[in-house]
């Protein structure tokens, strides 16, 4: 029961700071060698060598973090928000040194401009123990529309 | 009050502007997809996305539903995607294997893989004595007119008439030899995804952004320079740690040129513009390192091709080559992206990577990289592009001017042998866009 209330703050915490905009706080969850991770597919296994959405570790995240933050990204200059809430969560896995393996599925609204947009799906977090809480080894993001055309691009982590 | 509809094709089209209406107008749209999609060449797909007996992909024309197809004889059928007893949609999946034949899913109506009637239920009696059978063309799937296949890359064309397909290619199927030829084995497979991503645009909009040299230190400043500041660093860290010089990823610098490649520069890159509206950008990321990689890869190749052929091969300098009007490939990463209107306002990209094959796996990874940083739906690049194309469309859409210019080193281009090719230092010429309206209004006006 700790664990499964810990897990849960960790990725209440993780949406929070991505509606926020606070990237930096965002990508200081990962661990050095964290990888974020969305495939086309969810047949995918692995992230490795494969056709990816996002496959990005912690020196792609800050290209991305700082793109945004560019005043010249033009398609951040309009009015832009996302609104995460994120639920079923379940541990399916706990060493005992603490680290987990947790589901999660997540909904997304974004407002881009006058449009709004949902995104949905599920999340599957490898954390590892750290010092006052977890850090991310692994988060593999399903899209439940991965394989659909894509109608927008994705700016940043969902 | 209505607007006046044009009236004449073409005088919407000057040698160096093009009236608004020809992106923003839905009449004109639909003569676009008659005389210009639905009659010429446009890209079906690699015949290794259907390996086996059975398997086929979806796809679209102009406004006609297609399916690629493998058939037992191992040859490709494109038909259209429909039952001709009632007009019922044969396949509802986008791709998938059909099996032993076409079934379809209202009446049970059964096609061979080449689309000829295999059998009806109950066909001797309630048929016998009508006009209906196997007999009757009209009781087959449609095959599309003409199918060409070029070193595994399928084309097919919806008229009966007109070029053959290298005839329609001409030059442009550089794209095709320069791909193919980059892998030991002379020829290349797909790798089994497709990115498809919609453009909120009219799709001319995205085919003249293809080869626009002056754009991408615009556009792309914002990603060119994060990725350029995380280069540096990453160059300092390793060279720190092994008292070399860093071998940073590739994909650092292909995302920094955007950047540190400077207008100026861009216009040192020549553009070579073809009849029919297709054009080559030459290469500008120099992608030919010497790195262990590399070394190992070319290691490979001079032995397959010996020496010569080798450096002719890699010597192939080219960034991006447009097949006008449906295709845009990069070369020598091996991809493509096949560009399908949706409507006057809307036109999806199929975004596809290739492996060269007998080349090694840091080759395909090099590419890969490339692949899913500027061409997945999280696109650090193209993001910036589709905000562009949108924001185009929009002021197109409005009356606050008729014409759309292309007059950058208008009057400066140089023929030769039939091409028009940009001249010293004018890498950023309109040359492009004003070749691939020419061919539109060729196309547009000849109303066959």
């Amino acid at each position: 029961m700790k664990s499964q209330h810990a897990v849960e703050q960790f990725l209440y915490k993780q949406a929070d700071l991505l509606d926020g905009k606070r990237w930096q706080d965002w990508i200081d969850l990962f661990a050095p060698d964290g990888i974020y991770w969305m495939p086309p597919d969810a047949s995918y296994k692995t992230w490795d060598g494969q056709p990816a959405i996002f496959a990005e570790d912690k020196n792609l995240m800050t290209v991305r973090m700082n793109r945004v933050l560019h005043p010249d990204a033009w398609s951040q200059r309009p009015l832009w928000g996302t609104n995460h809430v994120v639920s079923n969560v379940v541990i399916e896995k706990e060493s005992k040194a603490g680290d987990v393996v947790a589901r999660s599925r997540f909904h997304m609204m974004e407002l881009r401009r006058d449009d709004v947009r949902h995104f949905a799906g599920s999340y599957q977090h490898h954390l590892k123990k750290a010092k006052g809480g977890y850090q991310i080894k692994l988060q593999r993001v399903d899209m439940t529309n991965a394989q659909a055309a894509y109608d927008y691009v994705l700016q940043v982590w969902v | 009050m209505l607007r006046e509809p044009i009236s004449d094709l073409s005088k919407c089209v000057e040698p160096d502007r093009v009236r608004r209406e020809v992106y923003t107008d839905p009449q004109i749209f639909e003569l676009e997809m008659q005389r210009i999609h639905e009659r010429v060449w446009i890209y079906c797909g690699h015949e290794s996305q259907i390996p086996k007996t059975g398997d086929y992909y979806t796809l679209q024309i102009g406004r006609q539903p297609l399916l690629m197809v493998r058939g037992s004889d191992g040859s490709i059928s494109v038909l259209y995607n429909r039952c001709p007893h009632r007009g019922n949609m044969m396949c509802g999946d986008r791709h998938g294997n059909t099996g032993e034949f076409f079934r379809c899913s209202y009446h049970a109506w059964t096609f061979r893989h080449d689309g000829k009637l295999r059998s009806i239920p109950m066909m001797e009696s309630g048929y016998a004595g009508t006009r209906f059978g196997k007999d009757n063309p009209d009781c087959s799937m449609k095959k599309a007119a003409r199918v060409e296949n070029y070193r595994g890359f399928v084309f097919a064309s919806l008229s009966p008439q007109g070029p053959s397909l290298l005839e329609f290619l001409g030059e442009s199927k550089v794209a095709f030899d320069d791909m193919c030829d980059r892998a030991p084995e002379g020829e290349v497979e797909v790798v089994p995804n497709c990115f498809r991503v919609i453009q909120h645009s009219n799709w001319k909009i995205f085919l003249e952004n293809q080869l626009d040299a002056l754009h991408p230190s615009v556009v792309h400043q914002s990603t060119g320079r994060a990725a350029h500041d995380v280069e540096k660093q990453l160059a300092s860290k390793t060279k720190k740690n092994r008292g070399e010089k860093g071998q940073v990823p590739l994909s650092y610098h292909m995302l920094s040129a955007f950047a540190t490649v400077t207008i100026d520069k861009w216009d040192s890159f020549q553009t070579l513009n073809y009849p029919g509206g297709h054009c080559v950008l030459a290469g500008y990321m120099g992608l030919r390192p010497q790195d262990p990689d590399t070394r190992a890869y070319d290691k490979i190749m001079i032995k397959k091709y010996g020496q010569k052929r080798f450096e002719e091969i890699v010597g192939v300098n080219i960034h991006h080559v447009l097949i006008y009007p449906g295709l845009s490939v990069q070369s020598p990463l091996q991809q493509l992206r096949a560009v399908r209107p949706l409507g006057v306002d809307r036109t999806l990209t199929e975004i596809w990577h290739f492996r060269l094959k007998g080349a090694p796996e840091a080759i395909y990874r090099r590419s890969l990289a490339y692949y899913n940083l500027v061409n997945s739906p999280a696109t650090l690049i193209n993001a910036d592009d589709l905000e562009n194309f949108w924001k185009c469309h929009q002021g197109l859409s409005s009356d606050g001017g008729d014409w759309v210019s292309f007059g950058r080193h208008f009057g400066r281009d140089l023929e030769k042998d039939g091409h028009i090719e940009t001249g010293p230092n004018m890498g950023t010429s309109e040359a492009p866009m004003r070749g691939q309206m020419k061919a539109w209004a060729q196309y547009m006006g000849n109303g066959r």
